[in-house]
């Protein structure tokens, strides 16, 4: 997917169509739900950007999503910031922190970089309660946050507002990373992946370009957390469990490896599934969430953005390129 | 509105019938129902960790249901079924909040019943209060629940961990004024609520028993070290502020290193089957702990009427449930008040009643209560558990001493 030809940006503008009356439609309560998919389509993404396109593993970005949170959080809590104005700081803060992380990340190869980023996973509750910290973050107890009022000119419900102020935040971070990937930097990123020794070669500045990478995937997982944490208006350590880092990996995968629209599935899966599976077994809602992961990785083993991909290709009967993985 | 006199008398007639049937010995004509309830069912909602790293408690879910499905089958309450909707949030707040938004706003639940876990809780804490949904008996001991001026809408149901630690407190005060105590507690908001008790007690001329604090975090694989360093500070006493596993761990080690302080095991970790069993019933002889209900593991209870009806409930509606798991009998006891607090509320049955009634507990006795304890709430007091007796362990079981005492916070 290098440009946009007119019948996808037509699918495209429906598509942004259909997710702005969408809250019209529905309860508050699930308007809540549709702003935290929002929020986790962004994270994946991120994610994606990572370890989809410049395959690069990282089980630990559940830490990233709680940095931009808590950043958010305490900035709102302690500092008096207006809400709207923490996102782009938690979106720095998450790239610094991820930019820092990613150039010792560079010695460590796939399943040692997942280790790595693992270990972030599993530290980062116990950091956010540590007792220098304490005085900010609240601790154990976390952070309550208020829920922001919609400016009264819009005459939205707040669920309703924040839900539009996600999605905003969503389709500007979207078009950018869209413009990122296509272009020079994405190529590069891709080309690490499949041949690092080639890109090399090539003039590729593999680790600046790795540490970049890992940076841009913080700062879009930060900024969901800070949106994800507003919606929620509570964030403490117990939030942000190593838990939220795999469920994050694994949306990345059902949505579909290095792919855009992919983050918006994974998002739906993430979001949907356990709770269906709740409905299906008190006893073991867990097995029923990985019989379904199973079937979902039988059924359409390149994730369901590539399963879609397939299936119009098929449905359109035209011959077509190599399939982009 | 109608010209025909015949056809509404006719129509009340029937009403009037229905209204007996269904509502048995009430009148229906005096009913007030708020969202989630009618004449034929009173909507509870919940959310428990059925998934995630505390999914043992998720039993205790497990039995409400059971416990409630038992009741339906002999009529319900005042003629209502209780339909119980219990959402899994695998203990994250973000989950919570999710879960208890649809419990409240899609379900529309008369009340939010035994929701678990202080992280959770404190998620929903100021949501249901604005939302003005009775959020009742949470199944923790934070001490923030029992707050009613600011948030009249929530009411706990365990005795805070923050007056457990001040008995112990008020107990090494009254039978050991010379104590060298060490303290080992969980680094989290349990640990230091409780460990927050002991210390408001032992200050000011008491401060300097205190010599030594250890924490340890629940994702610790052994507190061993921990308990080696508390030893080495010379104590004389020991307060074991942990849960289940890390309380056998403890007790073997103080044991096994020939260390035998004075050792003060908290209610969380106090169980016989899950805690002293593992860890040596030998080693544990001499513990002392707080209780307010029966230990289904202890054989002083073992032919208690109460303890024989909850066996047969166990037997009968909830057989996967575990019967030495303490956890189950904390669940009935729980189901059983909130079918008190619907008792009390007859027909009335809005959220504004629904908080009243549980705010207006009057001498209440469950028999899995320990004896002679009552619960009693009023609109400032809503601590429902308010007493609690120090037992000792024989090598067998806990043997209450003393009298009961009041756990009151404030």
């Amino acid at each position: 997917m290098t440009t946009l030809d007119r019948r996808k940006l037509a699918g495209l503008v429906l598509v942004l169509l259909l997710a702005c009356a969408l809250p019209f439609f529905i309860a508050n309560y699930r308007v809540f739900q549709m702003t935290l998919v929002l929020a986790y389509a962004i994270a994946l993404l991120g994610l994606n950007m990572l370890t989809g396109y410049n395959g690069q593993i990282s089980l630990g970005h559940g830490a990233f999503y709680a940095i931009g949170a808590y950043t958010a959080a305490i900035l709102m809590d302690k500092a008096g910031l207006p809400y709207w104005a923490t996102i782009p700081l938690a979106g720095a803060a998450c790239f610094v922190a991820g930019f820092l992380f990613g150039l010792p990340a560079l010695r460590l190869e796939g399943l040692y970089l997942a280790l790595a980023t693992f270990a972030l996973g599993i530290a980062m509750p116990q950091i956010l309660k540590h007792k220098s910290i304490e005085g900010w973050t609240g601790g154990v107890q976390g952070i309550t946050i208020l829920k922001p009022d919609a400016p009264p000119w819009t005459g939205l419900s707040q669920d309703r507002w924040l839900y539009f102020f996600t999605l905003a935040w969503m389709v500007f971070l979207f078009v950018l990373g869209w413009n990122l990937l296509r272009g020079r930097i994405g190529r590069a990123m891709v080309a690490i992946r499949d041949q690092p020794i080639a890109a090399q070669a090539m003039g590729v500045n593999t680790a600046m370009v790795k540490s970049l990478t890992f940076g841009v995937s913080a700062l879009y997982t930060g900024i969901a957390g800070a949106l994800g944490a507003i919606a929620v208006q509570f964030v403490a350590p117990d939030s942000f469990n190593l838990f939220l880092s795999i469920t994050l990996l694994t949306g990345v995968v059902i949505g579909g490896l290095a792919s855009i629209s992919g983050a918006i599935f994974g998002a739906l899966f993430i979001q949907f599934v356990p709770n269906v599976a709740d409905q299906i077994s008190k006893a073991a809602p867990w097995a029923i969430y990985g019989i379904v992961l199973i079937a979902f990785m039988y059924a359409m083993p390149t994730g369901v953005a590539g399963f879609l991909r397939l299936a119009r290709a098929r449905l359109v009967r035209r011959p077509s390129g190599p399939i982009p993985r | 509105m109608s010209k025909d006199p015949s056809r509404i008398s006719r129509r009340s007639a029937i009403g009037a019938g229905v209204a007996l049937a269904v509502g048995g010995n009430a009148f229906a004509q005096a009913a007030k129902y708020g969202p989630g309830a009618s004449a034929t069912e009173i909507k509870l909602g919940q959310t428990m960790p059925y998934s995630g790293p505390a999914s043992a408690y998720g039993t205790i879910g497990k039995l409400h249901q059971a416990y409630f499905k038992m009741l339906n089958e002999n009529g319900g309450v005042n003629g209502r079924k209780i339909n119980l909707i219990s959402l899994d949030d695998g203990y994250s707040p973000p989950k919570a909040v999710e879960m208890v938004r649809r419990l409240v706003e899609q379900d529309e639940v008369l009340a939010l019943f035994q929701t678990l876990g202080t992280p959770s809780n404190s998620a929903i804490h100021k949501y249901v209060n604005a939302k003005k949904v009775p959020h009742l008996l949470l199944a923790t001991g934070a001490t923030k629940w029992g707050d009613p001026k600011n948030f009249p809408w929530t009411m706990g149901f365990n005795p805070s961990y923050a007056a457990e630690g001040a008995i112990y407190g008020r107990y090494l005060i009254k039978t050991k004024p010379n104590a060298k105590v060490a303290i080992l507690y969980q680094n989290d908001d349990y640990g230091k609520d409780l460990l927050k008790g002991v210390e408001e007690t032992l200050s000011g001329p008491h401060a300097k028993m205190i010599v030594k604090k250890a924490s340890y975090e629940v994702s610790d694989p052994t507190v061993d070290s921990q308990i080696l360093t508390l030893q080495g500070s010379g104590a004389d006493t020991f307060i074991n502020i942990t849960t289940p596993k890390f309380a056998a761990q403890a007790v073997r080690k103080a044991w096994d290193s020939g260390w035998k302080p004075l050792h003060i095991v908290n209610n969380v970790g106090a169980s016989v089957g899950s805690v002293l069993v593992p860890a040596g019933l030998e080693k544990s002889v001499g513990l002392l702990t707080m209780q307010y209900y029966k230990d289904p593991n202890d054989p002083q209870w073992k032919d208690d009427p109460s303890m024989l009806e909850w066996r047969g409930f166990m037997g009968r509606y909830y057989r996967d449930g575990d019967p030495k798991d303490a956890s189950n009998l904390y669940a009935y006891i729980t189901a059983q008040l909130m079918v008190q607090i619907l008792k009390q509320c007859g027909n009335d049955l809005t959220r504004e009643n629904v908080m009243r009634q549980a705010a207006n507990l009057k001498n209440i006795k469950l028999p899995l209560l320990l004896p002679g304890m009552t619960i009693n709430t009023s609109p400032t007091d809503y601590f429902p558990i308010e007493q609690g007796q120090l037992a000792k362990f024989t090598g067998t079981l806990w043997q209450g001493f003393g009298e009961l005492i009041s756990t009151d916070a404030r």
